[in-house]
């Protein structure tokens, strides 16, 4: 039990320092980047724009606001969104999130869910046409943009057979169908060839043929052993993946009308909109070191090779 | 022995395996009949066709192999034309199957107890109590201390010897009528192998089964085995009690194998080694497959291959100098010497 505390205080306290060290080099590129928050400055005099300055907390130099800003996220303050004056980003963000994480997750579970399936099948009947099929759905899934995949649902579903909507949101299940199928595409690629690999690898081992020897059927087989086996070496590429799906993607968003954090991301960095730079980045580095800390537990729960010794 | 039941009877099994170059023959002719409650051992060089006659018992084939002749007789049916399904309830229910590295045997990811009791539960409509009390006599069984605490244990907290333990166990979980061994011992330190086939003996002694047990190391044949199979390049070359093939063999390739075990009893200053190599399925010579690197072949055994002689009820060779009109050939002399002090050193009754 001690081993899991000392663990886990030492993967938090290394999240703590990676958090921090994203936060403090994002906050310097950013403000390196050509251009101010101010569209059509040249037509501000420059009373206006020290008033301004002065508002957003613009004007002093940029270690003052460096300090400013650390100290204030500690706070839970991530200031006010220059793009949409008076707005807090910490509102801003969170109306714009929920879509996104919700895509995200679903497009996940669906497309390793469908993944691992069409790979375990692939590596049962590999060197078959079943397996040539379904590597070859892997390898378009992987190279076709999911925008054009997204078109081509919208055109099947929504305009010839009328049975989905063609976009937007209302926040019902149904709207997001259609970009959860767009979205889950790569991530059922990624899964199914990498259970395929990893399969053939479990199949070919000799507890699997000692099994084989107990008397299991193959299908039995596949799904306990195999799978329990495949599925370690997965945890660990699916982590990234989900942080990636739930940050949001700009194109799909786009495409589906999607009031989305990816759709906001992008316009902030185009708008040198600072304050909600800093808090999606901020936002997005949680997530990733957080899912990571979560695959890194999980990881111990599921391999016991690698577990923790004490934890029982 | 003739009086004893048989449990398991192999007719002119034929394996072949296509390969790049074509199909080739990897199991020729071979037939034996296993006794119930004995120990056959079939030693041979790898390559010799050992495990793939064994794995035909199994129908565990690679999807390349297909049997091309014979009958494997059990229980009255026919081994080599059961359905899978059929071949399912006789797997580690009725024929077990031991392999070669307890290493890499079992399951990583899952708890020995359980891998046990998923055994019996395949076989056996018990409930989960009755599944889990069995277990912790299997492992009793085994012997394997404290088995309530080590039965919610993974592999790798075991060591090698402890694995195969854990493997027999698993093996034993149905009372199987028939164990084939695939040198279950080769992966292990010598001391774990002394025990290991201690276990052996005594769990045979305890539940009367039949065990085949696939070697290529002849001081472990002589300590398990009541009969002995030789096998080379697919065939069956000499077939025997273990009495009579490590006192009485009869064809030039046991000779070799013979020579070539070391003792301390020779003084030899080199271990004796066969010529040369054997020869690849493919690719098999005319007549004799062993005759290029047997120093007694005969003009005979470059044309035609040697039948099974008889030389008793039990003890069979195929060798042409067993052949009336064969030269009579001398036992060779340092294996003369080595037997004499093989017996001295094991006291064994020589008795032929």
């Amino acid at each position: 039990m001690n081993k899991w505390i000392a663990f886990i205080t030492k993967r938090l306290f290394y999240m703590v320092l990676t958090l921090f060290l994203i936060t403090t080099l994002t906050f310097f590129l950013m403000n390196l980047l050509p251009g101010t928050p101010y569209q059509n400055q040249a037509k501000l005099s420059p009373t206006e724009i020290q008033v301004l300055n002065e508002k957003y907390g613009l004007g002093q130099p940029l270690g003052q606001r460096y300090v400013t800003y650390m100290g204030n996220i500690l706070h839970g303050d991530f200031g006010i969104s220059l793009q949409f004056s008076d707005q807090k980003v910490t509102t801003l963000i969170g109306s714009r999130i929920g879509p996104s994480l919700q895509l995200g997750i679903q497009a996940m579970i669906f497309g390793t869910f469908v993944g691992i399936i069409l790979g375990s099948i692939a590596a049962v009947r590999h060197n078959t046409w079943i397996d040539t099929f379904c590597s070859t759905f892997a390898i378009v899934g992987r190279s076709v943009p999911n925008f054009v995949v997204a078109v081509v649902l919208q055109f099947v579903f929504a305009v010839s057979l009328r049975m989905l909507p063609i976009g937007l949101w209302d926040g019902s299940f149904k709207y997001t169908i259609l970009p959860t199928l767009a979205l889950s595409l790569s991530p059922m690629a990624d899964a199914s060839r990498f259970i395929r690999t990893e399969m053939i690898e479990v199949l070919g081992s000799d507890h699997i043929e000692f099994a084989r020897a107990k008397g299991m059927s193959e299908l039995r087989l596949v799904f306990t052993h195999g799978l329990r086996n495949a599925l370690i070496p997965l945890v660990v590429v699916i982590g990234p993946m989900t942080v990636s799906l739930m940050t949001g993607s700009l194109v799909i968003e786009n495409i589906f009308a999607v009031p989305g954090i990816g759709e906001q991301f992008t316009k902030s960095i185009l708008t040198n909109d600072y304050s909600t730079i800093m808090a999606v980045t901020v936002l997005f580095s949680f997530l990733l070191v957080f899912v990571l800390f979560l695959m890194d537990i999980l990881y111990q729960l599921i391999d016991p090779r690698v577990r923790i010794g004490g934890m029982k | 022995m003739g009086n004893k039941n048989t449990v398991l009877k192999v007719k002119n099994l034929a394996l072949s395996f296509s390969t790049a170059e074509g199909s080739v023959l990897a199991v020729r002719d071979v037939s034996f009949s296993l006794y119930e409650g004995e120990t056959l051992a079939i030693v041979g060089e790898s390559g010799s066709g050992k495990t793939a006659a064994c794995r035909t018992i199994m129908r565990l084939l690679k999807q390349n192999a297909s049997i091309e002749d014979g009958e494997i007789l059990f229980e009255g049916k026919d081994i080599v034309k059961l359905s899978e399904g059929e071949m399912r309830d006789i797997r580690g229910n009725k024929i077990s199957m031991v392999f070669q590295d307890p290493m890499t045997s079992l399951d990583p990811t899952m708890r020995i107890g359980k891998q046990i009791e998923e055994a019996l539960r395949l076989h056996r409509k018990i409930s989960r109590q009755a599944a889990k009390a069995r277990m912790l006599e299997l492992l009793q069984l085994v012997g394997i201390d404290d088995p309530k605490r080590r039965c919610r244990q993974y592999p790798h907290e075991f060591s090698g010897g402890q694995r195969q333990r854990i493997v027999i166990a698993i093996v034993l979980a149905c009372d199987a009528k028939i164990l084939i061994a695939d040198e279950p011992t080769t992966a292990l330190d010598v001391t774990m192998q002394a025990q290991i086939i201690d276990l052996f003996k005594d769990l045979q002694e305890k539940i009367k089964t039949s065990i085949i047990f696939i070697t290529h190391d002849l001081g472990v044949v002589a300590n398990v085995a009541d009969r002995v199979a030789v096998m080379y390049a697919g065939k069956i070359i000499e077939i025997g009690t273990a009495d009579e093939i490590f006192y009485d063999p009869r064809h030039p390739y046991t000779w070799g194998l013979l020579n070539s075990m070391p003792t301390l009893d020779t003084d030899t200053p080199l271990l004796y080694n066969i010529e040369g190599s054997p020869p690849s399925p493919g690719n098999l010579p005319q007549g004799d497959a062993f005759a290029p690197r047997n120093p007694y072949a005969l003009e005979v055994d470059e044309l035609y291959e040697p039948p099974l002689f008889q030389i008793s009820d039990t003890h069979y060779a195929a060798t042409w100098l067993l052949d009336p009109r064969a030269p009579r050939i001398e036992f060779p002399e340092n294996l003369e010497q080595r037997r004499t002090a093989y017996f001295e050193r094991f006291g064994l009754d020589v008795g032929l």
